[in-house]
């Protein structure tokens, strides 16, 4: 560890930060195939997000980096270390538990240190190292008081504490925020981000909750059914999702999926059709490989872009069941003819009402296309968001 | 039983009625105890009071069984000095050899459950089979014992016959119904949160300091009460010593209770022997009362701190 003398050098700048690299990890219960083969580079001081159903296998990859769970096959390497083999305690990595883990009979000071005693650090060293990841998490005031005693944000800010404590290079957080209640989750998030700010340390997140994914992460890596399903940018995701997974699991309400067939293609755009709609659609890509004429493709189309017209005009047509008023917007859950239900967005004083009879319009920049295997044709996007995609 | 029908006025029917029934209910349980348990509690301490023959007068004597039990009775004091040796003896090794047992027990290896169902059948069989079959293994020259250790060059000894080994063969025996401690402390092992130990594995916990500072924390409701019922069940030992060595060889495990055994049902001296049994009573009592003011020392308690702060 490289630190200025007199300095505790918890923060930014005074650890030595690392990226994690894994290759071809495969991770097998008995014949059960958990993780199938994940290939992931993550930045120096980078904060990533596994997001993921249930299932999806995104806690059992983080455990696998812990080195909680043994590897099937493949390779992790922390920095320049190749840490496939090592137990978790030499991969210098710290890990908050989604039950937090306090040790319930030791107060907050000995829950943060007891760890670094055992491990031959100095009374010195740790006070000063508590101390200060006590002040930077507001916890000072909790130290000799036992984990019962405490609220559930405060029982996560010590779980964080107990890894900062360690100067890990990597800090692995599993589900951290979702034990606590809706508000105290949004606090703990903006605090979170606020920490990883501070620290500088690479950071690997596991959430099922989309919000907090977008909202942390400087990459989120979505798992499905324990491979890869796409690496990006939050925004990526949302404005270019690999495929139809991606797209339907990022955004709520979930993007609207219409069954569709190509009419024609030209270059770099291609036109299309669905059973349920009036006239074509001819959508403009960045560049996609040539489709097969008469193979069945997906038109994803996120609710917020569905635009509601007077019934007989737009490209769909089909009747309210039902509409939700949440204030700011309006959600109106309309059935098509051929009885496809779609969700759209609209304003929060719409006129449309239930069994109202409409005619809803797909911006062609508003589409997205999937091909027969449910892989996205990049789409093309306008200028500024092409920007704050890359920016981010 | 404050609010007793027969304070009551007759015009308040239904409410009397309502007091009655409840009590009708626990009836059988209410008058076992009176009769069965509370009873003769009582009785045996009016007959601790009197010398009582099993056959003739009884004597009204006060305090003088009490007195004679601790200022004439050498018997007293030795047969107590046998049954403080033997819970010495006896609780440190039920509890460690126990929770050993349930650490090992809780690893998961191969085989677990049929180890979990042998070590737990000594605590089903009846304590007159398993004294038997500890007086065959235990035998000087045809026992198993010495003919197992005879393999190993070793000359057993006589295990029921000296008076050094007496108590020891006593004490192994009676360990062999540590399985119901295993359970409580199993049960206790697999109760403790996985996240902790992982938490310290990352941590760069070693294993022995897991055990030490996790799970024997953990554990201390079960170990404090394994504690307690384990001197409880030492100093009330009767069967296996009464069976195996009759208090022999020349009173090496002449036990308190076997004294009081001997007392009430050899001697006939049924006041003497209540006596001796209230001051077990006593001694039991003032222990488990010393260790229960120690144990707030190293006892943690799930839910203790929760009552008096917890605003989760």
């Amino acid at each position: 560890m490289t630190e200025a003398p007199n300095h505790i050098g918890l923060e930014k700048g005074h650890v030595d930060l690392a990226g994690l690299r894994i290759e071809g990890l495969v991770k097998s219960y008995g014949p059960i195939d958990v993780l199938k083969g994940i290939d992931l580079d993550i930045r120096d001081g980078e904060f990533v997000s596994f997001l993921g159903p249930s299932g999806c296998g995104k806690s059992t990859l983080l455990r696998s980096i812990a080195g909680l769970e043994g590897l099937t096959d493949g390779a992790i390497h922390l920095g320049a270390r190749d840490i496939t083999d090592l137990p978790s305690a030499r991969r210098d990595i710290a890990m908050v538990f989604q039950n937090y883990a306090l040790y319930p009979h030791m107060n907050v000071k000995k829950n943060m240190s007891f760890g670094l005693s055992l491990n031959g650090m100095t009374t010195d060293e740790i006070e000063r190292r508590v101390n200060e990841a006590a002040e930077i998490l507001r916890i000072t005031e909790l130290l000799g008081r036992k984990p019962k005693q405490l609220s559930g944000g405060q029982r996560q800010r010590v779980a964080i504490g107990r890894a900062i404590v360690r100067k890990p290079q990597l800090f692995l957080l599993d589900e951290p925020l979702s034990n606590l209640d809706a508000g105290l989750r949004v606090t703990m998030r903006a605090e979170l981000a606020a920490l990883h700010e501070r620290l500088g340390v690479t950071m690997v997140y596991v959430t099922h909750d989309q919000v907090e994914a977008m909202t942390l992460s400087h990459r989120v890596v979505v798992l499905d059914k324990g491979r890869v399903s796409q690496f990006g940018t939050p925004l990526e995701l949302f404005h270019r999702p690999a495929n139809l997974f991606v797209a339907g699991f990022i955004g709520s309400p979930r993007m609207n999926f219409l069954p569709a067939y190509l009419t024609d293609q030209t270059g770099r755009s291609v036109t299309l059709t669905a059973t349920a709609m009036t006239g074509a659609l001819t959508i403009a890509t960045s560049g996609h490989s040539p489709l097969d004429a008469g193979q069945p493709i997906t038109l994803g189309v996120r609710p917020d872009r569905l635009d509601i017209v007077a019934d007989g005009t737009g490209h769909l047509t089909g009747t309210i069941r039902l509409m939700e008023r949440l204030g700011t917007e309006s959600h109106a859950h309309v059935a098509l003819d051929d009885g496809t239900m779609l969700v759209v967005i609209t304003d929060g004083t719409h006129p449309a009402r239930a069994h109202d009879r409409v005619g809803l319009t797909i911006p062609p920049d508003a589409a997205h296309v999937f091909d027969a295997s449910g892989l996205a044709l990049p789409r093309q996007l306008d200028a500024e968001t092409e920007r704050l995609i890359q920016q981010q | 039983m404050a609010n007793s029908p027969a304070h009551r006025r007759p015009s308040r029917r239904k409410a009397r009625g309502a007091g009655i029934v409840p009590w009708l209910f626990i009836s059988p349980w209410i008058l076992g105890f009176l009769f069965f348990t509370l009873g003769p509690l009582m009785f045996s301490f009016i007959m601790s009071l009197y010398d009582w023959p099993v056959v003739g007068a009884r004597t009204f004597v006060g305090l003088d069984n009490y007195t004679t039990m601790l200022r004439y009775d050498p018997q007293f004091w030795d047969s107590l000095w046998i049954t403080v040796k033997f819970a010495a003896l006896f609780v440190p090794l039920n509890i460690i050899l126990s929770f050993g047992l349930a650490v090992l027990l809780n690893l998961n290896l191969r085989g677990t459950a049929i180890f979990r169902t042998a070590f737990y059948l000594p605590s089903v069989i009846s304590g007159v089979a398993l004294v038997t079959i500890w007086s065959w293994l235990y035998s000087k020259e045809y026992g198993l014992l010495n003919y197992m250790l005879s393999f190993a060059g070793i000359e057993g000894p006589n295990w029921l016959g000296d008076t050094g080994w007496a108590i020891f063969a006593i004490t192994i025996a009676s360990l062999w119904g540590l399985g119901g401690s295993m359970l409580i402390f199993l049960a206790g092992l697999q109760s403790v949160p996985k996240e902790l130990y992982e938490a310290a594995r990352i941590s760069g916990v070693p294993p022995w300091a897991q055990v030490i500072h996790i799970t024997l924390p953990m554990l201390s409701p079960m170990l404090l009460f394994t504690f307690i019922t384990s001197i409880i069940s030492a100093f009330q030992q009767l069967t296996i010593a009464l069976l195996l060595t009759k208090g022999g060889p020349v009173g090496s495990t002449y036990f308190f209770a076997m004294y009081i055994y001997d007392n009430a049902f050899k001697f006939h001296d049924m006041g003497y022997a209540a006596a001796m049994s209230w001051v077990m009573f006593l001694i039991i009592l003032v222990l488990s009362m010393l260790v229960m003011r120690w144990s707030t020392a190293w006892v943690y308690y799930e839910g203790e701190v929760k009552k008096e702060g917890g605003h989760g």
